[in-house]
């Protein structure tokens, strides 16, 4: 039986209090032990444009975005015109019936609850910034959630600003009460939050469990220029910074972000960046600088749609070709690509590791579905890390050979101040880093570094993952945030699985061979206009897939969208 | 260790100006015993980063243009370091003009090596930023149409804290001066300059003997009004020396009081207990 999901949609103009009520009302869900995943719209605006935050709520799981409202909050004229041809059958539309929002073009099996909300607002004294904290109070009223747990969030948030706290206990309250008294009959039809016992989840979108991850993982130094989506690190990181002692930056530029970075690493700090496509391109002189100087560094790219400024707050998977491919000539690299913010937190993890352990960047690719979007999930589970800074020494050696040329293409690695002489060179350098332009030394040190990609494929490249029964009639193909629409929409089907590819260099090509072989039916999914994952699949497999559905006008896959891509191709 | 020499020989043109820069460094490091377990270099590209190859004093050279975000990430991460920054005037002002403001603004705890030879050398003479006008180059045949950036005034206005001028050929003078700004705490610059025997035919040794003086025992270096008057002196016998600038001011490193005063490498990176932090989130 497939989960039911509830699709609770909160609607209206920026600066409304839109994200920030759906946030509080999903930690209401998730307390009351639902799990959710948030899906948030929003135009690069700070103020003005349509502000949409879809919460989805479910007993079962819940990963990804929906097509459908069940409930729609509609704080302006607008929200109803935009979602009207979203809503399910029978869905509830709230709205300020004194205000003048007009509904006469909503269709007739909707569920009408006109609320004077400004009203209520300013009997609290609180005018319209307290809209949206009585229409919350009214959708936990209509869900029969229990008002406490509702209370409790907002003290959590507020007990530092008293007339606020006051005021949106009331409003909360006063909206509760109002749907209590005033739709006791729809009420009975109405999806129900009420409390049952779970094991605790957190609630958080993917900027911050990277940041989580980084704090884990040891970080001590990070300098990022701010770009959507990945300013939520930048908040996270700069608050962090204080009680885990460690150090962020923002510096001028992304070029400075990725040679301070640098700089930190050289010196012995645990360092990492972030950015999004338009900061990489110019973070990509810093990237090969990193390779040849063998010098570890993470990196986190966030896709937004491009090219130059693009479509800034939405999604894309358009930048997979352009981190395995940026840089002149080649260097060691390793890329890899989160589906979820789960993942996104042991990939960041992984990519500290790594970064150590083979001296060289590490890129943790996500997209702004992951880094934007909130999911109940269970609490991370660090126990089984450690730190390891690889082959890491501050013993004095006077002959300390930095770039020794080795079997595994890992040499030792020492830092300024020890003692030890070495220079980290962005000239071709021979074992201790003097510049060197002879063919044997060029020779030796290019297959020394470039060997790293071969030991790590025989010691720490993972399979790649399959959802789903392993002989299934379709195989559908994809990576990132797209994961998480994938794997729910097939979770209705017996015979649809789904290769989720993380590795994408260096790419896991036998094992892919292997199950893209074996697969009856294939298609491929993607968010960017060529289908990058399938150019990279056909590049190290030969294997091309030719039923490519590709999107990138910076919407997600929805759920449903899947249910019909794969019912269509199990028809023929 | 004690001269800092390495295997390798200097590679720049007989009578270059890095040789007698390359030595008042030397002599400074040695007086003052830096060496590998408590200095290190940086280096940008151009004909000055070669010096990395001959100075047995663990280093990075990196990008053109960049030494400078490479050195405040150097220092942020280890201020115990002592952290010299080696640049030309074309790296340090073309591809490295923002990051020049922004360092200085900063008031990281670097000393900056500017060898100035006005032009671009390791690439065969083009202009550079620093390149008077109307001056034939390479790139420039008719005559530069662009001016010069006086870097004195620049770092003067970007918010250096130390700055000076030294002829690379006086070696008593640039060794001193080279101890001075690398005690001072801050932002510390020293415009050198730096005749290109191969590439430039005006700034040659000759005209520099010619024309500098020495900023006169009374100049007072804490009047900024006064150090941008002198900054921008220049010409025949009126290209003043010495120290122009200095001002106390926090360090950027200075202000990272959560850090306990330890260099930061000093922290142990391991944060096994998250709890309260996840907790956050539920």
């Amino acid at each position: 039986m497939p989960n039911k999901v509830y699709k609770l949609k909160i609607a209206g103009q920026a600066g409304q209090g839109i994200k920030s009520s759906g946030l509080t009302f999903s930690r209401f869900a998730t307390r009351s032990g639902f799990n959710i995943y948030n899906y948030f719209e929003y135009p690069s605006l700070i103020r003005g444009g349509h502000n949409v935050m879809q919460i989805n709520i479910s007993d079962g799981e819940v990963r990804g975005p929906s097509r459908f409202t069940d409930f729609l909050v509609a704080l302006n004229q607008e929200s109803i015109h935009k979602h009207k041809n979203t809503l399910s059958e029978g869905a509830f539309v709230l709205y300020d019936g004194d205000s003048r929002i007009k509904v006469d073009t909503l269709p007739p099996s909707v569920k009408l609850l006109s609320v004077p909300l400004s009203k209520m607002a300013h009997e609290i004294g609180g005018q319209e910034i307290l809209i949206n904290m009585v229409a919350l109070g009214v959708v936990a009223g209509m869900m029969q959630g229990d008002i406490s747990v509702l209370q409790a969030l907002v003290e959590e948030e507020y007990h530092d600003k008293p007339e606020i706290l006051k005021a949106d206990i009331l409003a909360i309250e006063h909206g509760f009460n109002y749907a209590q008294n005033n739709f006791k009959d729809l009420i009975l039809e109405c999806f129900k939050l009420q409390n049952h016992k779970k094991e605790p989840r957190l609630i958080l979108n993917g900027s911050d469990s990277t940041s989580l991850a980084a704090v884990a993982s040891g970080i001590q130094f990070s300098a990022i220029y701010p770009m959507s989506p990945i300013t939520g690190i930048i908040s996270n990181l700069a608050k962090f910074q204080t009680d885990s002692k460690f150090i962020f930056k923002q510096p001028e530029d992304e070029i400075a972000a990725i040679v301070m970075s640098i700089g930190a690493s050289f010196a012995g700090a645990r360092s990492m960046t972030a950015t999004s496509g338009g900061g990489f391109c110019l973070m990509t002189e810093g990237y090969g600088l990193a390779g040849i100087t063998e010098t570890p560094l993470v990196i986190i790219e966030g896709m937004r749609p491009g090219p130059a400024t693009g479509l800034p707050t939405w999604n894309s998977q358009g930048d997979l070709l352009f981190v395995l491919n940026a840089h002149q000539d080649e260097f060691p690299r390793l890329v890899l690509a989160a589906g979820d913010l789960t993942e996104a937190f042991y990939m960041t993890m992984e990519a500290f590791y790594l970064a150590d352990k083979y001296q060289t960047p590490v890129v943790v690719l996500l997209d702004k579905n992951i880094l934007e979007h909130e999911q109940s999930v269970p609490i991370f589970d660090i126990s089984a890390y450690r730190i390891d800074r690889g082959k890491m020494t501050t013993d004095f050696s006077p002959d300390f050979k930095r770039f020794l040329v080795t079997e595994d293409g890992v040499s030792p690695r020492t830092i300024p101040g020890v003692g030890n002489f070495f220079i980290a060179n962005s000239d071709e350098h021979d074992e201790k880093g003097f510049s060197n332009e002879e063919i044997e030394n060029r020779n030796n040190q290019m297959n020394k570094r470039m060997r790293k990609l071969q030991t790590f494929i025989k010691n720490d490249l993972p399979k790649p993952t399959i959802y789903g029964n392993e002989n299934a009639d379709l195989t559908i193909v994809s990576w990132g945030s797209n994961k998480g629409s994938i794997t729910q929409a097939i979770s209705e089907f017996q015979n649809v699985n789904y290769l989720h590819l993380t590795w994408m260099n260096p790419f896991p090509t036998e094992e892919v061979t292997k199950i893209l072989n074996r697969s009856k039916k294939l298609v491929i999914l993607e968010c960017n206009y060529s289908g990058q994952l399938a150019i990279l699949i056909k590049q190290h497999t030969g294997i091309d897939i030719i039923d490519k559905i590709l999107k990138f006008d910076g919407r997600p896959f929805f759920v449903e969208e899947i249910s019909d891509i794969i019912n269509e191709r199990l028809k023929n | 260790m004690a001269d800092l020499a390495t295997p390798i020989m200097p590679n720049w043109c007989p009578g270059c100006g890095n040789f007698t820069i390359w030595l008042s460094f030397k002599n400074a490091a040695i007086e003052n015993s830096w060496d590998n377990t408590n200095t290190t270099i940086i280096a940008g590209i151009g004909c000055h980063g070669h010096l990395v190859n001959f100075t047995k004093l663990t280093s990075f050279e990196g990008l053109h243009g960049r030494p400078l975000p490479l050195a405040s990430g150097v220092k942020l991460a280890n201020t115990r370091l002592n952290v010299f920054v080696f640049t030309g005037d074309g790296d340090c002002f073309g591809e490295g003009g923002n990051h020049f403001i922004h360092a200085a603004r900063r008031n990281h705890d670097l000393t900056i090596m500017l060898h100035d030879n006005g032009l671009y050398a390791l690439t065969t003479g083009q202009a550079s930023p620093l390149t008077e006008h109307g001056v034939k180059t390479k790139s420039t045949p008719t005559g530069n149409p662009d001016n010069p950036i006086n870097p004195l005034v620049m770092a003067i206005a970007s918010g250096a804290t130390f700055v000076a001028r030294a002829y690379g050929s006086d070696v008593k003078q640039l060794t001193e001066i080279i101890k001075k700004a690398n005690e001072h705490k801050g932002f510390a610059i020293i415009d050198i300059l730096q005749p290109c025997e191969t590439y430039n035919k005006i700034l040659t040794h000759q005209f520099y003997q010619d024309n500098v003086y020495y900023l006169e025992d009374s100049y007072d270096p804490t009047d900024k009004v006064k150090a941008f008057e002198r900054a921008h002196e220049f010409g025949e016998k009126k290209i003043p020396l010495g120290i122009f600038y200095i001002e106390e001011k926090p360090t950027l490193e200075s202000q990272y009081t959560h850090l306990e005063n330890k260099p930061l490498i000093d922290i142990p990176l391991d944060r096994k207990n998250m709890d309260n932090m996840f907790n956050k989130y539920l």
